[in-house]
């Protein structure tokens, strides 16, 4: 007895067996209505048994593990499950979106471009229904719980495809040397082979091959999707795992020879209302009744254009279903299978085609016409057959996806109308029916012949080769058939073509006739191919059309580019483990637990965890950064600017290096000095700037920008290695060895000395703009007197493992100047009152220090450096570029926001913007709000007015300096 | 993702590199005696070639060296891997076209006729 499973759909309770889809468990509880199409809301069922499934698309699960468009075909049962149909609001049983199928002329190819062309009125009038009819499933809207792995692997040989032609190449290859992973789709290998009925499986040969397990060189992964086939034999795989906490597992394999083995997929036809709950493809009808055991029809009818369909006949009426018919396309077969159906007394129809089903929720007949001998008109009456379930099959499509991934060149073989693979760009073999290779004896042949030369280039050897005789089964005598003839007219038809994007036959013609010619272009005009099944039985059909109509044969007409991935992969399984913190790296500076300890709020700052403002008791963030500000100008303020990118320069060209990296020159830099640079793109633009200094006579350290720090680096070598190969410098970053500490306020001076009691803090011996290695308690800090505040200070670079035992110290021993820690927020301040840039704020790539009012440090010496030439170029010196200037608003309250545009007057839109607001905030110091802003001809405006003009008022703003504190320096210098 | 063999460490993923665009363009000498035309030349013109072209990479989470290499942008082919500061080697015999059959202009998205050998 086999173990029931219960599970749900749509809320209702069902039980199905081990072993059984979800599709199948449906089938088997007479579920065959599982969605609504997307367009015209028809009732739709499965038609297919695996990945090419464009019907039975469920909503598995709810709340955070919930997930969207899940194929019933590949869904294991379990205990239970939950699932729901799509695209059925209100119900699945009534649905307003069948509406539009009444309405379905209104609906035409180009529908949605259509829709965007009218006037906007009209959009959103119809945006809401739109949206709630054109949704396919819903995403999760909380956190997934469960756990998704990225898997690297690498391998000699990897065969995809776990059936016949992939199965025999791993035997073939087991013996040898070669690691080996055999990927398969589905749970169980075998492919093909499962859909047969038992008494064909006792192939010797199979029963060897059904044994292959994993072994020392062999791993056979199952229920895994190769998805992805890149260059250099790169390839990515989604394993399905379902346990709890492990959801997913992407694999990333590099295969030295890739082995492709991915089969073939059936075809549907096309003909009038080919869409109804019942109507399937032949060979998945088949693995249904023999593989999942499950009576999927009483009284079925085959329609088919090739020999391969009648397996499903004979295998339905060995299982005593009445098969009432096969309508057979062609004119007759002498194919094996043929015959027995004959010898059985099955009804063949041949020279016939089905031009009509009926029932809505289940087909429940069928109307076959005869053909004439062209297969393009109906002759005589049709004739009306009861059934409840039609198999179709309009031949196969080799699985070349992969094949095409991998860039490998395609061939048109006109007999059976499939793309085969012809020219390899990878190291791969195709083998089996993505071949082309349909016959099992062929199959063998050819894998032998293809393995044996794969191991000859391994130097391996090959294991013995099996025959098998099978029946003869006639693949190239297919009758081509696009369309089949209708009674109707055929704007009046419903053949489908794409079952998930509800494109039909009908509406390829009308993009015909609205002048689309490129397959690309009719593609995306009908949506065809473009739904989540990616067209895998209807792409083939849709060019097949294309072709009939236009004229144009199919292999001048070409295919569509096969894209990745083949089959979905969900967000989860790409994100892998790279989500939340680790989703990019955080870094944080050696103080980081202190300013969490103290109540910091951070921001980020590139990668960089930064300390924000540390918030007092009830502050908000203005009250804080307020009394940070005010602390500092008035006492100590200190402040983790660890963050700084540092390079370490050494070299004796180092002075010739900098000069040609800064605008200033540095050639007289004193040793124990720091001097400001900015660094420019060689289009003029300001990219970076900071304080270097020089340690010793060829031994510098550069300061750069936090964010800044990685780019500037790596610019930094680029010259060196590819344009200055002959100078001698080398570059260390060293940002993360040193934290940096920085001490400002008229009280610095004072605390300095109490934590380097033994060395002379005095002007004359560390003036502003000096360095010095100073040691205390046996470590050597770096010192700088330089400032980013206005205010007299010292930046302490200390290694960083001392760093927060210093930073504690600077507490203990500043507490009688009140220090207090200010973070990023506070800084932005502080310099801004100073009228101090901030790379990225003040400048965005657009801005040279021209226009900055930078000139002075702009060397008018030096021949050349990085950005020289493009100072002098006819844009960069025009008059009314954008200048850096200070904004006073009229009211000193009134805070502008950055980026607030500026105007001379106020008129009629559209007006014309002069300038924009950089940074603005309230000044504690000041007791009134101060901002800078690019304002064109700034320079020259100074005092002027100008308006801001905003959603609810005009502000009326002044042009100012924009330094707006100690413009003659006596607090750095003090 | 394709592999690239840096000459300092060996064959390693794309993802360890990054592209700096197109070789051979010298930063003038002479900066000051360029007119605007030419210096703009020097700063903005790279060619797009789909084929072969020659460009800088470096092994940026790696050795971080900077190197040359002549790759098919077409097909990603990786035809040759040269030093800093060497002449652009010759290429022979490399066909231009992608072997999926697309056009030796644009993007792979146009469909692609085919037609026995
Ligand atoms: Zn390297």
């Amino acid at each position: 007895m086999t173990k029931k499973i219960y599970f749900t759909f749509d809320g209702k309770k069902y039980s199905g067996i081990e072993g059984d889809t979800l599709a199948s468990a449906l089938i088997r509880n007479g579920v065959f209505v599982i969605g609504r199409s997307f367009k015209y809301h028809r009732p739709r069922g499965v038609i297919s048994a695996g990945c090419e499934e464009p019907n039975g698309i469920v909503q598995l699960e709810t709340g955070n593990i919930t997930e969207p468009n899940v194929r019933a075909t590949e869904i294991e049962l379990y205990e239970g499950l939950k699932a729901f149909s799509q695209n059925n609001w209100p119900n699945v049983n009534f649905d307003i979106g069948s509406i539009n199928d009444l309405l379905s002329r209104f609906i035409p190819a180009g529908f949605y471009y259509k829709t965007f062309m009218w006037p906007k009125k009209f959009w959103e009038k119809y945006e809401f229904f739109i949206r709630k009819a054109a949704g396919l499933g819903k995403s999760p809207t909380a956190d997934d719980p469960d756990k998704y792995e990225h898997f690297h692997y690498h391998c000699d040989l990897l065969i995809i495809g776990g059936g016949a032609s992939g199965l025999y190449a791993a035997k073939l290859a087991k013996n040898s040397n070669l690691k080996i992973l055999l990927i398969e789709q589905n749970s169980q290998l075998g492919g093909e082979h499962l859909s047969k009925q038992n008494s064909d499986k006792d192939s010797p040969l199979f029963k060897k091959l059904e044994k292959l397990n994993n072994s020392s060189n062999l791993k056979i992964l199952k229920n895994t999707t190769v998805f992805a086939y890149m260059h250099s034999n790169y390839l990515l795989a989604s394993q399905k795992i379902n346990k709890k906490n492990l959801r997913q597992v992407i694999w990333k394999i590099r295969a030295k020879k890739v082995v492709l083995a991915t089969g073939s997929i059936e075809r549907f036809l096309t003909f009038n209302n080919n869409d109804r709950p019942g109507i399937i493809l032949a060979n998945s009808a088949r693995k249904y009744i023999n593989y999942y055991s499950n009576k999927i029809g009483k009284e079925i009818v085959i329609f088919t254009n090739n020999d391969s369909a009648y397996k499903t006949a004979l295998d339905f009426h060995l299982k005593n279903v009445i098969v009432k018919a096969i309508v057979d396309v062609r004119k007759g077969s002498d194919g094996d299978l043929v015959k027995k159906a004959k010898e059985l007394g099955i009804k063949i129809f041949f020279n016939s085609a089905i031009i009509n089903t009926e029932g809505r929720k289940r087909i429940n007949k069928v109307f076959i016409s005869k053909l004439d001998g062209n297969f393009k008109k109906l002759i005589g009456n049709p004739e009306k057959i009861l059934c409840d379930l039609l198999c179709v099959s309009g031949g196969w499509t080799p699985n070349v996806n992969l094949f095409s991934q991998s860039r490998g060149k395609l061939v048109y073989r006109e007999s059976d109308a499939t793309f085969i693979p012809n020219k390899s760009f990878q190291e791969e073999i195709s083998i089996g029916s993505c071949n082309g290779t349909f016959n099992l004896d062929e199959i063998l042949e050819e894998t032998y012949d293809k393995m044996k030369k794969l191991l000859d280039g391994f130097g391996e050897k090959i294991d013995e080769k099996y025959k098998e005789n099978t029946e003869k089964i006639f693949q190239d005598k297919m009758q081509h058939i696009w369309i089949v003839p209708t009674n109707k007219n055929f704007s009046k038809t419903k053949m489908f073509v794409d079952f998930q994007n509800d494109v039909t036959a009908k509406d390829i013609k009308l993009a015909l006739q609205e002048g689309y010619k490129s397959i690309e272009h009719i593609k995306r005009y009908t949506t065809t191919g473009m739904a989540t099944d990616q067209g895998k039985i209807s792409n083939i059909n849709a060019q097949g059309i294309i072709s009939d109509l236009s004229g144009v044969p199919i292999n001048e007409l070409g295919t569509t580019t096969f894209r990745l991935p083949y089959t979905p992969v969900s967000f989860g399984a790409m994100a892998g483990r790279n989500i939340k913190e680790f989703f990019d790296v955080e870094r944080t500076t050696p103080m980081h637990q202190w300013h969490i300890n103290h109540g910091a709020k951070f921001e980020d700052v590139g990668q960089w965890k930064r300390a924000w403002y540390y918030p007092k008791d009830n502050e908000d963030m203005s009250q804080a950064v307020n009394r940070e500000v005010a602390a500092t100008r008035r006492g100590i303020g200190i402040l983790d600017a660890s963050t700084l990118g540092k390079i370490d320069i050494k070299g004796k060209d180092s002075s010739e290096f900098l000069n040609r990296v800064y605008t200033n020159s540095w050639s007289k830099l004193a040793v124990e000095k720091c001097r400001y640079g900015l660094m420019l793109g060689d289009d003029g633009m300001v990219i970076d700037d900071g304080v270097t200094t020089r340690i010793s006579e060829n031994h510098y350290i550069m300061t750069t920008t936090t964010g800044g720090a990685a780019s500037v680096m790596s610019k930094l070598e680029d010259w060196l290695q590819t344009e200055w190969p002959d100078l001698k410098v080398y570059l260390t970053s060293v940002t993360e060895q040193f934290a940096t500490i920085s001490l400002n306020g008229p009280f610095a001076n004072d605390l300095m000395k109490k934590l380097y009691p033994n060395f002379d803090f005095s002007k004359e011996n560390f003036p502003h703009m000096s360095f010095k290695a100073v040691e205390s308690d046996g470590i050597v800090c770096r010192i700088m007197r330089i400032s980013f505040t206005g205010e007299m200070c010292y930046e302490i670079n200390v290694p960083s493992s001392y760093a927060k035992d210093l930073w504690e110290k600077c507490f203990k021993l500043g507490k009688e100047y009140n220090i207090t820690p200010y973070g990023t927020e506070a800084m932005h301040v502080l310099r801004a009152e100073k009228g101090f840039i901030i790379v990225g704020q003040e400048t965005d790539g657009s801005v040279t220090p021209i226009d900055l009012d930078m000139n002075w440090i702009v060397s008018k010496n030096k021949y050349d450096f990085i950005g020289k030439r493009a100072l002098s170029r006819s844009d960069t010196i025009k008059e009314d570029r954008k200048q850096l200037v200070g904004i006073l608003t009229k009211d000193p309250n009134e805070i502008l926001e950055e980026g607030a545009q500026l105007v001379e007057s106020i008129s009629a839109l559209p007006m014309t913007m002069v300038g924009h607001i950089t940074s603005s905030y309230y000044s504690p110091n000041l007791g009134r709000s101060i901002a800078l802003a690019l304002v064109r001809g700034g320079l020259k405006k100074k005092g002027g007015k100008l308006f801001a003009p905003m959603p609810k008022k005009t502000i009326e703003v002044k042009i100012t300096d924009p330094v707006f504190i100690d413009p003659s320096n006596n607090r750095l210098t003090a | 993702m394709f592999l690239i063999k840096c000459p300092y460490c060996g064959e390693r993923e794309q993802s360890e590199f990054s592209c700096g665009g197109e070789a051979h363009i010298v930063r003038p000498k002479n900066p000051p005696d360029l007119t605007d035309d030419e210096w703009a030349d020097y700063l903005f013109m790279r060619k797009n070639i789909k084929g072969v072209q020659f460009e800088r990479w470096n092994h940026s989470n790696g050795c971080r060296r900077w190197f040359n290499i002549a790759r098919n942008t077409a097909t990603d082919e990786i035809l040759k891997i040269y030093n800093m500061g060497e002449r652009p080697p010759k290429i022979e015999g490399n066909d231009l076209k992608t072997p999926s059959g697309e056009p030796e202009i644009g993007s792979g998205n146009i469909s692609t006729s085919f037609k026995k050998e």
